[in-house]
């Protein structure tokens, strides 16, 4: 038996329940998964401007809190905090292992997964109407390669106490151990079926344990402020347990394991990794008690040829402005705000197109979920007008707006702010803020075109 | 005889976002509604009920055995995550949009609540 243990399920998870798991979890892997798509494109951004950064932010913090409770515990970290450099955040690690007094620690890299160099003007983006990147007409940032398992492998047979990754699939961190201990083949598809299932159960953290699932009265979660992480109990037959720390909140119970069995899966019988194309669509869910659950029956058939290649572009700039009403009649006096930001900005050029005002506290999130088809919307924006039947008394105007022009985003906030002076009564609390943008989309490249590297540090 | 209820206090469910293809998985609490909800939240109900989000086709996968289905909706998250002007740009709240939508169940028949 294998126990797995999952200290970030993204780049900006929680910390105290993960030195919680490493302290007291009788691990003998502890995973921190913290990529995204976006979180990944940042990453690149981050390099650009400083080439010591573009690792995961909470990279340090996450270290400083596990590293020497790990090595008491013999339990080895695996994880793509790496982002973008993985050197450098494998040097970080380092620098605090010898801060620790954790002297002989060993930390191997996996690299390999930049193909930015790769991509060419011609290159498809299957998720995009399989127009070029040429066609997309934006620069590229970055572009990287999901590995899988194989890159991986060769890290831990290094004997790492530390094995720091950039892109692979976040399953392929949770595989990567049982293959290594298991000694599973890597054509055995049915058992890499099973195993890639135990990962995607894990890979969103406490998304199994009762976070991100409460909905009061329904479903209720005892201690959800206490949230722990989940532990995977895993068996040579790559059946596993799912469970949680005694001492920690959260529950894990047949719902909270089924909301995450199909989280971000579209075909049960076909869920595409580098290593294998899982079938999680015959999968028992069993309940054994005191937060004990038991999945079994996850299959798998062959890989893809293929590898998935996430391509970022420069977005230019997102904007995000504010500005609440509250008390009689807040409605109204909201709803006349966001009309008269809407004839006014519309009186620029090019920003209506881009361009998304919502009231928050009567329609916002799904506001474009409403109404009848309207093709001169693309995405649904800028819709026509609805009377807010609302009886709320507390309500923000929100505006959204993306461009290549940041000094349009900023005539957009100044338009934003002057509501104080001279838009409805009682307007207050303007907000504003301008954030970079990234876009990105899909390609494949053959697995040949790629060669992961492992490099091994030493503290 | 029957009555409509929302589908919030028979099912539970949770979204997430590939791109511009939002998946949301719906769980009956209650085996016995299962073969209801199967009926009635067909594929096609789904992207009539949101014609101006789901621009694209949706996909009904279902888990019997589990008591689950899955939807797979293309084109609905506005470009997705590093496009879409929402608040929400990954569509997480696309779950309890599902969930809102109502089921008609017999007078007679026992339901659970979820509660």
């Amino acid at each position: 038996m294998l126990r797995l243990g999952c200290g970030a399920g993204f780049s900006s998870d929680r910390l105290e329940p993960a030195i919680d798991l490493a302290r007291d979890g009788r691990l003998d892997y502890l995973v921190f998964e913290t990529i995204g798509e976006r979180t990944l494109a940042f990453g690149h951004r981050d390099r650009k401007l400083d080439p010591t950064r573009g690792y995961n932010p909470q990279l340090a913090a996450r270290m400083r809190g596990v590293l020497a409770h790990c090595r008491r515990n013999k339990t080895r970290i695996v994880t793509n905090m790496g982002v973008a450099n993985v050197a450098a955040a494998a040097e970080v690690t380092i620098t605090i292992a010898r801060e620790l007094g954790l002297k002989g620690l060993k930390v191997a890299t996996v690299e390999g997964d930049d193909v930015t160099a790769m991509m060419g003007s011609e290159t498809v983006l299957f998720d995009h109407g399989n127009r070029t990147i040429a066609e997309v007409g934006r620069p590229v940032v970055g572009a990287n390669v999901y590995l899988g398992i194989d890159a991986i492998l060769p890290a831990l047979e290094t004997g790492a106490d530390v094995v720091i990754t950039g892109r692979v699939a976040d399953p392929s961190l949770f595989l990567s151990p049982l293959v290594h201990h298991f000694g599973w083949k890597l054509d055995d598809w049915p058992l890499l079926g099973r195993g890639t299932l135990v990962g995607h159960l894990m890979e969103c953290g406490m998304q199994i344990t009762g976070g991100y699932y409460a909905d009061p009265g329904f479903k209720d979660v005892p201690r959800v402020a206490d949230c722990g992480y989940p532990i995977a109990e895993v068996a040579a037959d790559g059946n596993a347990t799912i469970t949680k720390l005694a001492s920690a909140g959260g529950m894990v119970s047949t719902r909270t394991v089924k909301e995450q069995l199909l989280y971000e899966v579209h075909d049960p019988t076909a869920y595409l990794t580098p290593d294998v194309t899982a079938d999680f669509s015959r999968v028992g869910i069993d309940d054994r008690g005191q937060n004990r659950v038991d999945v079994s029956g996850a299959s798998g058939t062959v890989r893809p040829r293929t590898l998935k290649v996430t391509v970022g572009f420069d977005g230019g700039h997102l904007g995000e402005g504010g500005i609440s009403y509250a008390g009689p009649n807040a409605v109204a006096r909201a709803t006349l705000a966001r009309d008269i930001l809407a004839d006014r900005l519309g009186r620029h050029a090019g920003f209506a197109e881009n361009l998304r005002l919502d009231l928050i506290g009567v329609d916002s999130l799904h506001q474009t979920a409403r109404g009848d088809p309207d093709p001169s919307a693309p995405g649904g924006r800028l819709p026509e007008r609805e009377s807010p039947s609302a009886t709320s008394q507390d309500i923000r105007v929100r505006v959204a707006m993306r461009s290549m022009d940041r000094s349009a985003i900023e005539t957009m906030l100044w338009e934003v702010e002057s509501l104080l002076c001279c838009g409805p009564a009682g307007g207050g609390g303007y907000r504003g803020q301008i954030s970079p943008s990234v876009i990105t989309h899909s390609a494949l490249i053959d697995r040949g075109s790629v060669s992961p590297t492992v490099k091994v540090l030493v503290a | 005889m029957s009555r409509r209820i929302p589908l919030h206090k028979l099912a539970h469910a949770r979204a997430g976002d590939k791109g511009d293809t939002s998946s949301i998985s719906v769980w009956v609490y209650d085996a016995g509604d299962y073969a209801l909800v199967k009926e009635q939240l067909t594929a096609a109900r789904v992207k009539a009920a949101f014609p101006r989000l789901i621009r694209g086709n949706v996909v009904r996968y279902c888990l019997d055995e589990l008591s689950g289905l899955n939807f797979v909706a293309h084109n609905a998250l506005e470009g997705g995550v590093n496009t879409s002007l929402n608040l929400d740009s990954h569509g997480k709240s696309w779950s309890s949009l599902l969930l809102s939508l109502e089921i008609e169940v017999p007078e007679n028949k026992h339901s659970s609540t979820g509660a």
